[in-house]
């Protein structure tokens, strides 16, 4: 599928200072039963966003009707837990564009990736100036891809990000694994050959 | 230059390094089930492409499945769907299909082992995160997502960064009750859900070197719960017994051929990790969790951690979790009331867990007010149960044996622990809602599942051997 280009984003952000977030929190499994990438977004945080009877909890960040904005930074470790990419496709199906946390599981950064979602890694340090700084809702994050670097406008603070450099090519492009695998089948071949 | 079994499996399978970016890896075998597969099989046809390798590929359908009369057509529009799904594109690929009917049918990573699907030596990956289960042969096997799974029907390939290697040494004898289920849960505590992030495990020593190959898949099935990609042992006559006479395993002199190899994979001598850790087995007693993660675990005769230890964002976090299990810090759970018990999952669905649950409730009965899901993790395993006499014992302990799925492990299906009920489960995670909304999970032994169905309550299953 191919992705959508990021190159910068800036914007307020939505925070959700819990940590080990795993994928069974961002989409229970029993909202998995698509055959599609749509319509996950509906269900994202399902169980901390809605009560059992469907009504919305209300002091959940997503409910309060007081953070918004296409970033969402959480606590370290997020993403933990089950490979369902269905996770990536309910936080792009919300709206998100960038995930920011101090500490990602892996299979979900390459799940977030292969879906044009950004994932970055920050320091402890920064990540709790960020929540400190989310006291005034209209305070807004920068992020850019070509630069390696989030800035937080409030204070002026930035750091640099690490992403792998074929992964940053991608994003910036709009291309994605599966162009570059069919580009090289021949070689694919080959390989099976010389076994 | 001395390489660990881990980059002798993975350098011979690259198929191109990228500069500054992931490896091209070439995939050897490729599970697919009915829940992660539907949109990758779509993708393919809009590029207009077929599976490229649909003999390495393998189906099976699990996830969302009754685990009650599967005769009948599935009652869940949206399941039926998924499992319908998966057989039409199975049909239309050529791909090896288990459906829901087929004698072979199973949770994938139960049925990959049994068919001789998984080898050692192999790279093996399925659109779910417990596919490190087959590392247990001496593979390489890590979950993905659907992108990557529409990547592998297409290329047979994946775009992976070389992860980086850890060792885990288990020596010495465990004692009695303790079981493999009891030593990951413990290395999980020790490690923590997320310390084995960026990693892929080797796990080794004489206690690992005596588990038998089911016994060392739910080892390595619950590397991931660490955060690993994925985690495996070197394959040696342990794995080679289970190995030989499986149905897609090689015979004759392609066996031969394949075994001389196999005998070459393990860790050579002074091979470097870049982290090693070492425990004792004899420290390692029956374990629970008490928690909302896999590494808040303890032994089964401890006390609840209080916290006190943690700051800001940990500390509300720990109290998140023990306030959603309804669990006092600083007290015991020995005792503690249990509502539901599940047996089954990929962590152990097997016939030895079957066989180890059956051992202690032998004789006795199934504890008023228990509901219990005993669920096998194959037909196969189901075939067999019966063969052995086992669901006799558990149907005359007040027992019912289900029928093969993932169930209530993730809770997809409509096998749901309701909201505030205490479930004790051999599956592999405790995570908030994960076996239904509101439920509240103890994970454990299939042994420790025995202790508290016959007794109702946290029990030491010590107390019985």
């Amino acid at each position: 599928m191919p992705i959508d280009k990021f190159i910068t984003l800036q914007g307020t952000f939505v925070p959700l200072p819990i940590e080990n977030v795993d994928t069974d929190q961002i989409i229970p499994a029993r909202f998995m039963k698509g055959t599609t990438r749509d319509g996950f977004g509906d269900n994202l945080f399902r169980d901390w966003r809605y009560h059992k009877d469907g009504a919305p909890v209300q002091d959940f960040v997503l409910n309060q009707g007081v953070y918004s904005g296409s970033i969402l930074v959480a606590g370290k470790n997020f993403g933990s837990g089950s490979s369902r990419e269905h996770a990536a496709w309910a936080i792009t199906g919300y709206g998100f564009k960038a995930v920011v946390s101090s500490f990602f599981a892996d299979i979900f950064r390459n799940n977030a990736l292969n879906n044009g979602l950004l994932p970055v890694q920050v320091s402890e340090d920064f990540l709790s100036e960020i929540f400190a700084a989310a006291a005034d809702p209209a305070t807004e994050l920068r992020i850019d891809l070509e630069q390696q670097l989030i800035t937080l406008l409030s204070s002026g603070r930035s750091e640099p990000f690490d992403i792998n450099p074929y992964k940053r090519n991608c994003l910036l492009n709009g291309f994605d694994d599966i162009d570059f695998l069919l580009n090289i089948k021949d070689e694919i071949v080959q390989f099976e050959q010389n076994r | 230059m001395q390489r660990t079994l881990f980059d002798k499996i993975w350098d011979s399978h690259v198929v191109r390094e990228i500069e500054g970016g992931p490896s091209v890896v070439y995939i050897d075998r490729h599970l697919v089930h009915e829940v992660t597969s539907p949109q990758a099989f779509a993708g393919l046809d809009s590029r207009g492409l077929k599976v490229f390798r649909p003999q390495q590929t393998f189906a099976t359908c699990d996830h969302n499945v009754p685990t009650l009369d599967q005769h009948l057509p599935i009652r869940d529009v949206l399941s039926r769907m998924q499992v319908e799904t998966l057989a039409a594109n199975a049909e239309k690929h050529g791909i090896h299909h288990f459906g829901l009917n087929n004698p072979n049918q199973g949770v994938v990573h139960v049925m990959g082992p049994e068919q001789g699907v998984t080898l050692p030596g192999q790279t093996i990956v399925c659109g779910d995160s417990h596919t490190s289960t087959h590392g247990a042969f001496g593979s390489i096997a890590f979950g993905i997502g659907t992108s990557e799974v529409e990547m592998v029907l297409a290329t047979q390939c994946i775009m992976q960064p070389k992860p980086k290697k850890m060792l885990i040494e288990v020596n010495g004898t465990l004692g009695k009750g303790v079981t493999s289920k009891d030593i990951i849960l413990y290395i999980i505590s020790k490690i923590t859900a997320g310390g084995g992030t960026g990693y892929f495990i080797e796990f080794a020593g004489s206690a690992i070197r005596s588990l038998s190959m089911e016994a060392r898949m739910t080892l390595c099935n619950m590397s991931i719960e660490m955060g690993a990609r994925g985690g495996m042992i070197a394959p040696d006559q342990t794995t080679f017994d289970y190995v030989q006479g499986r149905p897609y395993a090689p015979v004759g002199e392609a066996w031969d051929k394949a075994l001389a190899y196999w005998k070459t994979l393990r860790t050579d001598e002074g091979a470097v990790f870049d982290r090693t850790c070492r425990y004792e087995a004899a420290d390692i007693e029956p374990m629970i969790t008490y928690g909302t993660n896999p590494g808040m675990g303890m032994k089964i005769t401890g006390v609840v951690p209080d916290g006190s230890d943690l700051e800001g964002n940990d500390r509300k976090s720990f109290d998140k979790s023990l306030n959603y299990m309804g669990i006092q810090a600083g007290k015991p759970m020995l005792g503690m009331p249990v509502d539901y018990v599940f047996v089954g999952s990929c962590t152990n669905g097997r016939i030895e867990d079957f066989r180890m649950f059956a051992s202690l409730v032998r004789g006795r009965k199934k504890a008023e007010g228990v509901t219990a899901w005993l669920v096998p993790g194959s037909k196969r395993v189901e075939k067999q149960a019966v063969a052995e006499g086992l669901t006799d014992i558990l149907r005359e302990a007040g027992f019912e044996f289900r029928q093969p799925g993932c169930s209530a492990c993730l809770a997809m299906n409509e096998d749901k622990v309701p909201a505030g009920k205490y479930a004790v489960s051999t599956s592999n995670r405790n995570f908030e809602g994960r076996q239904g909304p509101g439920a509240r999970t103890i994970l454990a032994s299939p042994l420790v599942a025995a202790a508290a169905a016959v007794t109702g309550r946290i029990t030491d299953p010590r107390e019985f051997l």
